[in-house]
């Protein structure tokens, strides 16, 4: 069926595997009419794809550095894009993100901006001079750009920083979600999803991980899409929701200015069960001041572009030309799911909310609402919950609670679409929530493994070793987040954030000073990531206690400050130490224009 | 001025177009957010929710294929293009 060289023939694969995957959908809607029970579609959904990520990983399996490192630098440009957006949509993407826009608006979709503008500094300030560069990891470039083994140590301590904060929440969703799928407790459902994601980058490195974080791009979209479309066709809302939803979305503001915002008293609100909000604010009106919304999107934007497990997909590219095709293919992939997220908080937040629709609860009497069978089922998984704070009898729009994730989980439910809908979220938030995990990991352990061990401690390892050592720390790294995931320390949304600020603080202003400031030097980009990373934390720490904070940034922006002082004392120590050697300046020359050698060559 | 000079004299003024129009779409706009959100947007949605939620985003994909083909351009005009790859 297949003949030929594997890169030629992957629309052929890839399409293979989209209609194995349609059909594999179709054949469990069969056997959910036949009689297949809910658990039972649950577990073949999340066991069926992660069996094929896990086969995948296997035929990938490589034992050349560069395969594994860089998965060979032949990877087309859509299917980079398709591997980027999964890389990049976490279980936070697939899982909260509509949720967060469902309870808080206008002030949340600052994410949105955020989360997809910072691709157009990734495309046109760093992505093509990296790939350029030719190396295997981002610490690699700052080591080679400033010299010295401190300045490559210090871009290792913040990517680990950063990525770690970031994986703990992937682990911590994979086993959420393989808990609920699987029926098992989550302490040992966290264990789980870690195999799960270990199986898809242990034999084959970045090499595995690409081909398998294409084909869960492609599960993940699908879960997210179908949805979305089939309940705005159910609801006669219009079939193509994006260009569509406006007199919904008008049809909310009127119903909140009917209902209006009624305060809880606080008693009131200590029964409700913790993690479960109500709607508080304006669905589409502008809620938070201009600083709020740009601060949080600022900061998002730079930690995009600082984020090692983005930049390195770009360094998987056959070329520099490439690479920036790939950052723009990237944002397109990412697009298609961001642009469904706020659809689908407008139809899960109508459909509960208009008393006009049969699936509308408010207005309804407390105990009928009491005795639906999805309310039953969610209230027992503690995502949703009503009380009659008034005592009337009547569901009233500040009395209906529910979790951020259940707006992405249960709306399909409410709407009234087929548990196989249900089973299909699930393997679509498993997907999101191990690609990325994946991709961090990875990270993590790639530059231990070779800017630390091999370029500092030990240089003349031998390829084999050098490999065992990546996958050994793989494996070991992956059980630290995995145990620190299952002690549920923090929320997955803001861990995600915090890691963005962190990646932000150190290593924005090096990584772009590095390629657009020849005179950038060692001593300064030393000062800039210390300086930066340390007020960074600093900020976030006095905000955690207390602190007042200054300027309005909070614990969500602390990056904003962090990188401010990365700037300064990176501009400064710069020009009160010498310049760069002319080699330096030469090397910066040679990485700023497409043709010629890499500066590191293929094997290093 | 030579050759490598004059292209990335180019790039670096591509690079501030580029940069100008992300600032617009990702920051400059939401200074009036309150102000646009009376104003119809397209779609009928309300001028700052469609931004929001499809219009800066759209705008962001847009213009990084903008970019990567003007920057094409550019290195081709100089003699800077890499050989033999896609």
């Amino acid at each position: 069926m297949i003949k030929g060289n594997f890169i030629d023939n992957l629309p052929r694969v890839y399409g293979i595997y989209t209609g194995g995957f349609l059909a594999f959908i179709i054949i469990m809607a069969i056997g959910e009419q036949m009689g297949m029970s809910s658990k039972a579609i649950g577990i073949c959904f999340v066991a069926f794809t992660v069996a094929i990520y896990a086969i995948i990983g296997y035929l990938s399996r490589t034992a050349q550095a560069d395969a594994y490192y860089v998965a060979g630098r032949q990877v087309p440009t859509v299917f980079n894009g398709m591997a980027t957006a999964a890389d990049w949509m976490s279980g936070a993407s697939f899982v909260a993100m509509a949720g967060g826009i469902y309870f808080k608006g206008y002030g949340y979709m600052a994410l949105l901006v955020g989360w997809t503008g910072g691709y157009v500094l990734v495309a046109s300030l760093l992505a093509p001079y990296l790939r350029k560069f030719g190396c295997y990891t981002v610490p690699d470039f700052i080591g080679t750009r400033y010299g010295g083994n401190l300045s490559r140590l210090l871009a290792v301590i913040v990517l680990t920083v950063a990525s770690f904060t970031y994986v703990t929440a992937q682990i911590n969703a994979t086993g959420t979600i393989a808990s609920v799928a699987l029926d098992i407790p989550f302490q040992y459902a966290v264990y789980v999803g870690l195999v799960s994601i270990l199986l898809c980058s242990m034999l084959g490195g970045m090499r595995g991980v690409t081909w398998t974080q294409v084909a869960q791009y492609i599960v993940l979209i699908i879960a997210y899409l179908l949805p979305v479309f089939w309940i705005s066709n159910k609801m006669g809302a219009g079939f193509f929701p994006h260009f569509m939803l406006a007199d919904e979305v008008a049809r909310i503001g009127e119903l909140e200015s009917q209902y209006g915002f009624v305060k809880n008293s606080a008693a009131d609100l200590a029964t409700v069960p913790k993690g479960l909000a109500g709607i508080t604010k304006a669905h589409s009106a502008v809620n938070a001041t201009p600083w709020a919304f740009i601060s949080l999107a600022l900061a998002m934007m730079m930690g995009t572009a600082s984020l090692p497990h983005v930049m390195m997909r770009y360094f998987t590219t056959p070329s520099v030309k490439a690479a920036r095709k790939s950052v723009g293919w990237s944002l397109f992939f990412i697009f298609l799911l961001y642009s469904s997220a706020p659809m689908l908080a407008t139809l899960s937040k109508l459909s509960l909310i208009d008393p006009n629709l049969a699936t509308g609860i408010i207005g309804k009497s407390i105990s009928e609402v009491q005795s639906i069978d999805w309310y039953q089922n969610w209230n027992q998984a503690n995502l949703m919950f009503v009380s009659d704070f008034n005592g009337n009898g009547t569901l009233e729009l500040n009395e209906f609670f529910m979790g951020g994730k259940a707006v992405v989980l249960a709306t399909p439910e409410i709407a009234g679409l087929p548990y196989v809908i249900s089973g299909l979220v699930a393997a679509g938030g498993m997907a999101a929530a191990m690609s990325t995990a994946d991709g961090l990991i990875l990270a993590i352990a790639n530059a231990l493994s070779h800017d630390l061990y091999y370029k500092i401690i030990d240089p003349k390892a031998e390829t084999a070793k050098r490999l065992v050592v990546a996958r050994v720390l793989l494996v070991v790294i992956g059980f630290a987040g995995a145990t620190i995931a299952a002690m549920e320390i923090q929320g997955i949304l803001g861990s995600v954030i915090w890691a963005f600020d962190f990646a932000m603080s150190g290593l924005f202003f090096p990584l772009v000073l590095g390629v657009w400031w020849k005179r950038a030097n060692k001593e300064g980009a030393i000062a800039g990531m210390a300086l930066g990373l340390i007020s960074g934390t600093a900020y976030l720490i006095w905000v955690r206690n207390g602190g007042s904070g200054f300027l309005g940034i909070t614990q969500l922006t602390f990056g904003i400050f962090g990188s401010a002082v990365s700037l300064v004392s990176m501009v400064v120590v710069s020009l009160m130490t010498s310049a760069p050697d002319a080699a330096t300046q030469k090397m910066v020359d040679e990485v700023r224009v497409p043709s010629g050698k890499s500066i590191l060559g293929k094997q290093h | 001025m030579s050759k490598q000079a004059q292209h990335w004299e180019k790039t670096r003024g591509l690079l501030f177009m580029t940069l100008a129009i992300w600032f617009v779409f990702s920051i400059g706009i939401f200074l009036f957010g309150a102000e646009m959100e009376s104003i119809g947007g397209p779609f009928g949605y309300p001028l700052t929710y469609w931004f929001t939620c499809q219009g800066s985003l759209g705008i962001f994909v847009i213009l990084i294929f903008w970019f990567a083909n003007r920057q094409e351009k550019i290195d081709e005009e100089f003699g800077f293009t890499e050989k033999g790859d896609d």
